[in-house]
């Protein structure tokens, strides 16, 4: 991209624009298949693209000097550091003396296909299949 | 007052509104970042939350997206009028941008009006806890946007600051993006 | 309330420039300023006196340690809710309305602007905004005291459930305002802190390149990118707290499909940075003042800086150790250990880069060299001890013993009293065009720092011998009434009670030199950065004669080839 991105015609703008409405109508017709992989696919790959379209194209972030890229990532990199960090014990249901009692209740529910997706079920845990997996509670500290 | 000379300068090579903006973006996406990463971590861990994400009316959601990208193009062209230093179309072009804000948030509205009457409140569980949050912060950021925007179009008409409509754009982009990331998180992906 | 202690009367008057075009009344000056240095002034005795409130909280609870049940004079009987309350603010206070304020607002709003040679801050209102946020910020942590159920009393990390339930916290109103507080207190340092960035990236004088700026503007710079990327989840999860609190989410609640080791997360993500967000400026106001006063070059000057943005990144991964017994994942816990460790490498690299610029230098013992050579010092036994607690199999036997509360003591008080009394002593000449007397200020040296190790030593060995932190009285657990602990408790509190005492010789010290002290001239100790080429105080604008250039780097002293031994950052070659 260039440092002049005024130089671009208002149609530059309607052109992306118009990509932006394919990308969503594809993002949205995506799960309707009701493929797992492909929901993920045109679900949050789209909504990548999406995003970079804007960010370049409307926003001018390669028109701003380097470092303002830079920072940018910078602050992404970190949400995902605390992503990392905080993930493996949020996950769990139960680890060192806690358990989350709500958590195994629902997980429990889910797979015995008593909970339906309405509005009053406690919040649940979709059966960890390999086991190890508990969500937490620091409830039960001693 | 006019400003100190200290607001002129450009050591970065970056003006120093177009730079600040560019901070205040990067501190937002610590505070999307720590919420929206909170809910993923609930997400993978609950296959139940598809279930409750189902509820969720995707049309609706849909057309949200739509009215914002659309608001976006009204935003740049705005920003590309001010730039050719025309700045009473870059003043309508930023109403048109605030319409949409406007009709976003009536959709908005209308949604979760339908949804709590329907039993679907934030104390329901913490799937929709976190749903009225994260939608939350970011129509207040809506908001915030159009409160602003109006300031600025009412400067850029008189041919004053047009500087301020690429700020002010830069801005609405961003909340643009949030938006572009909720809708598979709380509406599509299932 | 602070905002209206008149500073820097005199100059202000000036006619220059792009502003100041006409008279300015008391209220435009005093109370709604656009002038940096005024804002820092607010920042500055809105900081010195939530200090003076903190100190009272320290004063009531040590009290009530080592004297159990009595009627503490000014106070009365603390009860155990008074107690949880009063340890509670102390913690808050302190750091979000006295290290954050002083260190990086206050410093931050007075130095930038005159270090790098421009008129103002970028923009002079977002500056404003900025510390009427943070007043009203100020206002509501403390208005929680005056509200029904008392203020928040669930310690100043607000754990759930105990910050989020009313029922065990027994302060519902008080809780939220605590939240609110805080909440409000970061948007404030946001606002201030994108001023900070902005204003030392784009408005250097001219000339002034990347190696040109003094420490302490990097520092605060860095300090305030650390602060803004590491604020964000916090503000989220205060949201989230505020509506457990009122709306009856269940976002940190186990029983109701929520998760409170999430709000560590939340919490301590930001919170470890933020103890290098506070550090930083300090570290930054003691590389100026010891090259100062040791007519010195520092020694390493992008050693220092590189070594400070190592210890930024590294300090995003180091938070959970903070949580090694909340039952996190225990491989995570090994992670944590090995980034806490490494992390005390750059800090160690600092602290011996500051020695080799002491050493062969011409050291004159000011007050505020006595305050910078005492942070190093100081900071060096908190380093050391945070060795002790960083590892995870230490700490399970550590956590939550007066050890740790003398660790973070004997880090967040050198940063936040021991740094600000360097940077306000250096830079009281420049602020009130006096100099302050120096008899006095040892005085109050000696005395703050004797007793200081005379409160936090002795609490080193009771927390080893197992005295847990967030007891109202120990006398309710026999192995820790033991009449030796007792004896410690009462010797640690009557060296606070000293050292409280010991802060009025400096307010003395304040008020005499600013009002009969002798005049200061610009540059009293014949330093190289540019607000030393300033008028003191300096004038709205600061250099009304034009701005200034910049020729060379802030630590040019004793240069061989110049008489002086001082060469100033403007002067021509």
């Amino acid at each position: 991209m260039s440092d002049d991105h005024a130089a671009h015609g208002d149609s530059h703008y309607v052109k992306i624009w118009a990509y932006l409405l394919v990308f969503l109508i594809i993002s949205f017709v995506g799960p309707m298949l009701e493929i797992q992989w492909l929901t993920l696919v045109t679900a949050f790959g789209i909504a990548g693209i999406k995003a970079y379209l804007v960010v370049v194209n409307f926003m001018h972030i390669n028109a701003a000097p380097r470092f303002v890229t830079y920072a940018v990532t910078t602050t992404l990199v970190f949400m995902l550091l605390f992503f990392a960090g905080a993930a493996p014990d949020v996950m769990q249901s139960s680890g060192t003396n806690w358990i989350k009692p709500a958590w195994i209740e629902a997980e429990r529910a889910y797979e015995a296909g008593e909970v339906s997706g309405g509005g009053h079920g406690e919040a649940a845990g979709h059966g960890d299949e390999h086991g190890d997996g508990h969500e937490e509670a620091a409830g039960a500290h001693h | 007052m006019s400003r100190p000379i200290a607001t002129t300068r450009s050591m970065a090579g970056i003006p120093t509104a177009r730079l600040a903006v560019w901070w205040i973006i990067a501190s937002e996406i610590a505070i999307f970042g720590g919420v929206l990463g909170s809910y993923l971590m609930h997400r993978l861990a609950h296959g139940i939350w598809a279930d409750y994400a189902a509820n969720t009316n995707e049309w609706l959601g849909l057309t949200n997206t739509f009215i914002l990208l659309t608001s976006s193009l009204a935003a740049v062209l705005a920003h590309q009028a001010a730039e050719r230093g025309d700045g009473k179309r870059a003043a309508n072009l930023l109403y048109a941008t605030c319409a949409g804000g406007l009709a976003f948030l009536c959709v908005k509205a209308y949604e979760w009006n339908y949804e709590i009457s329907h039993g679907m409140t934030i104390t329901s569980n913490t799937f929709w806890s976190f749903y009225y949050t994260a939608a939350g912060i970011h129509a207040l950021h809506v908001i915030a946007g159009c409160i602003l925007m109006l300031f600025v179009a009412q400067t850029a008409k008189r041919n004053e600051e047009l500087h301020r409509v690429e700020i002010i754009g830069v801005y609405w982009h961003f909340v643009d993006v949030v938006w572009i990331f909720l809708f598979p998180l709380l509406y599509i992906a299932k | 309330m602070a905002e209206s202690i008149p500073v820097g009367h005199g100059a202000d008057h000036a006619d220059h420039g792009d502003h100041g075009h006409h008279e300015m009344s008391f209220t435009e000056k005093y109370v709604f300023p656009l002038d940096h240095k005024m804002i820092a002034m607010q920042y500055m005795f809105t900081g010195m006196f939530m200090a003076i409130i903190g100190g009272f909280f320290a004063y009531v609870f040590r009290m009530q340690l080592a004297f159990p049940g009595i009627e503490v004079p000014g106070f009365g009987v603390v009860t155990p809710a008074a107690y949880n309350s009063l340890v509670t603010n102390h913690g808050t206070i302190m750091i979000f309305w006295v290290a954050m304020p002083v260190l990086i607002a206050a410093f931050g709003n007075y130095l930038i602007p005159l270090m790098i040679g421009a008129d103002d801050m970028v923009f002079p209102k977002i500056n404003r905004l900025s510390y009427q946020v943070f007043l009203v910020s100020a206002f509501v942590i403390l208005g929680a005291f005056f509200v029904e159920g008392g203020a928040f009393g669930g310690a100043w990390t607000a754990y759930p459930p105990l910050s989020t339930k009313a029922e065990y916290n027994l302060s519902g109103l008080g809780s939220t305002m605590w939240i609110t507080a805080v909440f409000l207190e970061f948007v404030a340092f946001l606002l201030g802190g994108i001023n900070f960035i902005t204003t030392a990236m784009n408005s250097r004088a001219p000339g002034m390149k990347m190696w040109d700026i003094p420490m302490v503007v990097w520092m605060i710079v860095i300090a305030s990118i650390l602060f803004m990327l590491s604020v964000g989840p916090l503000l989220a999860g205060g949201i989230m707290m505020i509506f457990d609190q009122n709306l009856g989410t269940a976002f940190f609640d186990p029983d109701r499909g929520g998760d409170p080791i999430l709000w560590q997360h939340l919490f301590w993500f930001f919170g470890h940075p933020e103890v290098y967000v506070v550090l930083l400026p300090a570290v930054g106001i003691v590389a100026d003042v010891i090259t100062t006063f040791s007519r010195k070059k520092l020694f390493g000057y992008k050693t220092v800086l590189y070594t400070a943005i190592g210890t930024g990144v590294l300090s995003f991964t180091v938070w959970a150790h903070h949580q090694f017994i909340a039952g996190i994942d225990p491989r995570m816990a090994n992670v944590f250990t090995v980034t806490t460790l490494l992390i005390s490498v750059p800090i160690a690299e600092m602290l011996f880069v500051y020695i080799a610029t002491l050493y062969g230098g011409s050291i004159t013992l000011t007050t505020p060299m006595l305050w910078a050579l005492a942070f190093i010092f100081e900071f060096l036994i908190g380093g050391v001890t945070g060795i002790f607690l960083g590892a995870s199999g230490n700490d399970i036997f550590m956590h939550d013993t007066y050890f740790v509360l003398a660790h973070f003591h004997y880090t967040f008080y050198p940063i936040a009293i021991i740094g600000t009394f360097a940077g306000f002593t250096y830079w009281f000449p420049k602020m009130f065009g006096k100099m302050m007397n120096e008899g006095l200020g040892k005085l109050h040296f000696w005395l703050t720092i004797l007793t200081f190790n005379g409160i936090f030593l002795p609490l080193f060995v009771l927390g080893a011998a197992g005295q847990h932190r967030r007891i109202y009285d120990f006398q309710n657990y026999p192995e820790l009434a033991q009449p030796w602990m007792q004896d410690i408790r009462q010797f640690a509190t009557i060296c606070l009670c000293v050292m409280l005492g010991a802060q009025l010789i400096f307010f003395y010290n304040v008020i005499k030199s600013w009002m009969s002290g002798p005049a200061s001239g610009k540059n009293p100790w014949r330093a190289n950065t540019l607000e030393w080429t300033a008028a003191s105080p300096p004038p709205h604008g600061n250099w009304p004669e034009g701005l200034p250039n910049v020729y060379r780097g802030p630590y040019e002293y004793s240069h061989p080839d110049r008489e002086e031994d001082y060469w100033p950052q403007n002067e021509p070659a």
